[in-house]
């Protein structure tokens, strides 16, 4: 992270564009600086970066400029974005801007297990215990139904604990889903208390010899700590249920959030650690840059993309295809 | 890392101390955190770009005003030109017809159902008959939810069988609005992705179908750089008249709003601040600017102290410190003003001299003392406001039961109050004004 403080110290970079083909002589003369150490620092840099230059293959500063923008307005952040280009061009051999800064956007992205991924399930004799939780509107309920029908279809006994009981008829909602999917669901009325619901569901999965119980809860804005509070008490009602059940925790984004999406993760991994993200709504045309932030920042992996309103539109995170789709035309994730 | 993110803007602007005229070089270095700032802030990146450029214009050579360094007017360059793009067009929420037609469009999840329930009440609030349309025929129980929501506020809700026409349902919502006496009808409608050929045709069919005088965008605050995208695809689709910005009760800075009114000159009528049906707010462009740029009612703060000083109130203050009538109701006023500038501890790195102040006033905010001290002022009548003289034992033990509180404290706070006065007076007769809220240099 040293980057961004000597980033933040560097003098403003220059507005006017540098010449496509940087020439030698330009590249060795030192610019006047006021300050002698800082004069030093900053020729020695700008000689070593149009040296580099010449050796590139001449990709010029509106390559890069234009590529950054391609990233701020993928939602990457612009802080992240400088940096991420700055790296690029430092490479040795960055085969063209856009493939540089691939490779350095790759690179920030976790790396994954290989193959399938499934609910942990620590204890075989207990039910694994996926909790999902975000903001409002980003998407849980139907990635929820999308979840169900992926391990229904995978041969797992699925039950739904419907423990939004605040917004007006979200539970009726899962329960559309959960007739359509064929999963049983379990709920209680209107402004119950959803850690009430979460161990009822725990009861009745444990009595049905349930294989995956998947927890609705109510989107909340992650600045309102009574109701963060509350979603730490339905994990610490889990905890208590199901002692090492180990939930996974699932926070789902919408990929139409900006730079706000870092915070909502932090905070949301703050109240109940998260274990997977899934990215929704990538159908749009939003590229959903923000979570290479998240990633770096929370160290918690996209898991799943949501790109449709269909049980079958949630699909397993590709890290390539994701990174290269920031560069394509929009809606082409 | 939002307050990180003000904290190296504060920090940029804090080394522009000169005075006289704003130098090139402090407008580069506070455009390079102010362009930062916009971005983190989510402003589109083109019109972070056009901003910039505008602001420098305007910043180079520009005359340092007394009592501000070159930092503070760059700020409030920056300020007032985000100011002034949040307020284009007409906010003015108009109710055209017999029934009048409102229609809210948008993303999935942006709060549509939510802020049309928000809306309706608002309108029953304003003596307005509404009916809420639920013409969303695609989420599952989103007709449900709209229902419940209805019965909540005791407002009727039209829905159709599935498969009705979106069109249809807007059309017979309409028709029922007419023949059960309703004035306004709301159309909630489904969400819906800008590249969904089939659905934007459906609200464009619905907006030619019942021509509505309010189509609004409802828009999540939190949205980043798509939302100029977004908002010109639906424009496209339908004739919008303006936004309601949801989820403003978080901590995203908003530039959605900035990004969309600049591009497509479309006012934000609403904010939604929270998810309870009567949190629906007018909007201030003054206060979202703020907001983007990071430095909150700071902003404000300085412009109302610096520059828009209100006379009237000043003469009055002054007229009321020379004979010593500075009461306890213009106390409370004054607690009012200071709540309603938010969390005051932001104050504190602006406002050195000031500081001290602040950090008592959030301490007594915190600890819930200015609850209790309004309520024993509210539990006085208007005359021991006026004469706290009159404030004998039976009155104060009188007080003190109303207001839950005890004698000690109503004595305390008459004590504190009484001590007021006597520093107001002072401060009277040196016109002081600026030195008590530490702006003097």
């Amino acid at each position: 992270m040293s980057w961004f403080r000597r980033r933040a110290e560097e003098p403003p970079p220059p507005e006017e564009e540098a010449p496509p083909e940087p020439e030698p002589e330009a590249a060795i003369e030192p610019e006047p600086e006021p300050s002698l150490e800082a004069g030093v620092e900053r020729s020695r840099s700008g000689f070593v970066a149009r040296l580099q230059g010449l050796f590139r293959g001449g990709i010029d500063e509106a390559t890069w400029e234009a590529v950054e923008e391609t990233l701020i307005a993928g939602d990457v952040g612009a802080t992240l974005a400088l940096a991420v280009v700055e790296r690029a061009r430092r490479r040795r051999d960055p085969g063209g801007a856009e493939a540089a800064v691939q490779a350095e956007l790759a690179a920030l992205l976790l790396p994954r297990p290989e193959g399938e991924w499934t609910p942990r399930r620590p204890d075989q004799t207990q039910p694994a215990v996926v909790l999902v939780v975000g903001v409002n509107g980003t998407g849980k309920t139907t990635t929820i139904a999308k979840l169900a029908a992926r391990e229904r279809a995978r041969g797992q006994r699925v039950l739904l604990a419907a423990a939004d009981t605040f917004r007006a008829a979200a539970s009726e909602q899962l329960e559309v889903w959960a007739k359509r999917i064929g999963v049983p669901l379990v709920t209680h009325q209107a402004g119950a208390d959803p850690a009430a619901v979460v161990f009822d569901a725990l009861d009745a999965a444990v009595a049905r010899a349930t294989d995956l119980v998947i927890v609705d809860t109510a989107g909340r804005l992650h600045t309102k700590h009574n109701l963060m509070d509350e979603l730490a008490k339905i994990r610490r009602t889990i905890d208590k249920r199901l002692p090492g059940a180990d939930p996974e925790v699932l926070f789902v984004l919408d990929a139409t959030t900006g730079q706000n999406g870092l915070a909502q993760a932090r905070a949301f991994h703050e109240a109940s650690p998260l274990t997977g993200i899934v990215l929704s709504k990538l159908d749009s045309t939003a590229k959903g840059g923000i979570v290479f932030a998240v990633e770096q920042g929370l160290g918690v992996p996209v898991l799943f993309i949501g790109v449709g309103e269909r049980l079958g539109d949630l699909l397993p995170f590709d890290p390539r295809a994701f990174v290269a789709a920031l560069f394509g035309p929009a809606g082409g994730a | 890392m939002f307050d990180a993110l003000s904290d190296r803007l504060r920090d940029a602007l804090a080394k522009l101390t000169g005075h006289g005229r704003v130098s090139e070089a402090d407008v580069d270095t506070a455009m390079r955190e102010v362009r930062l700032a916009l971005l983190e802030a989510d402003v589109n990146f083109k019109v972070v770009k056009d901003f910039v450029a505008r602001v420098r214009e305007r910043a180079v050579g520009a005359e340092v005003l007394e009592n501000l360094n070159a930092g503070q007017q760059v700020v409030k360059i920056v300020n007032e030109e985000l100011t002034a793009m949040l307020s284009v067009g007409d906010r003015t929420f108009r109710l055209i017809g017999q029934p009048a037609v409102v229609a809210l469009v948008g993303l999935q999840g942006s709060g549509k159902t939510t802020s049309a329930a928000k809306l309706a009440r608002h309108l029953v609030k304003q003596g307005r008959r509404p009916l809420l349309v639920a013409a969303d025929p695609y989420r599952p129980a989103a007709v449900d939810q709209l229902m419940a929501l209805g019965r909540s506020l005791d407002i009727p809700v039209h829905g159709a069988p599935q498969g009705t026409p979106v069109p249809v349902i807007a059309a017979e919502g309409i028709a029922q609005a007419r023949k059960t006496g309703r004035d306004v009808v709301i159309i909630d409608t489904a969400g819906r992705l800008t590249i969904d050929e089939t659905l934007m045709a459906e609200i464009r069919t619905l907006a030619k179908t019942v021509a509505p005088c309010e189509t609004l965008l409802v828009v999540d605050a939190m949205v980043g750089q798509e939302a100029v995208t977004v908002a010109e695809a639906f424009r496209d689709a339908v004739p919008l008249t303006g936004l309601i910005m949801t989820k403003i009760d978080g901590d995203a800075r908003g530039g959605a709003a900035l990004s969309i009114s600049a591009v497509t000159g479309l006012p934000v009528k609403f904010l939604g601040t929270g998810e309870k049906t009567d949190a629906l707010e007018p909007f201030h462009p003054d206060r979202l600017a703020g907001r983007i740029l990071g430095m909150g009612d700071v902003l404000t703060l300085i412009e109302r102290a610096q520059e828009n000083f209100d006379e009237r109130q000043a003469t009055q203050l002054a007229d009321k410190l020379r004979r010593n009538s500075f009461t306890l109701e213009d106390f409370l006023d004054q607690m009012q003003q200071i709540k309603k500038m938010g969390p005051i501890g932001q104050l504190l790195d602006l406002m050195p001299g000031m500081g001290g102040l602040a950090k008592e006033a959030q301490g007594a905010v915190d600890r819930g003392e200015m609850k209790r001290v309004e309520a024993i002022i509210r539990s006085m009548t208007p005359d021991e406001r006026r004469d706290p003289s009159l404030l004998n034992g039976s009155r104060r033990r009188r007080i003190a039961r109303g207001s839950g509180t005890t004698t000690p404290d109503v004595n305390r706070l008459l004590k504190q109050f009484g001590e007021m006065q006597r520093l107001m007076k002072q401060l009277g007769r040196g016109g002081g004004r600026r030195n008590l809220l530490g702006l003097g240099r």
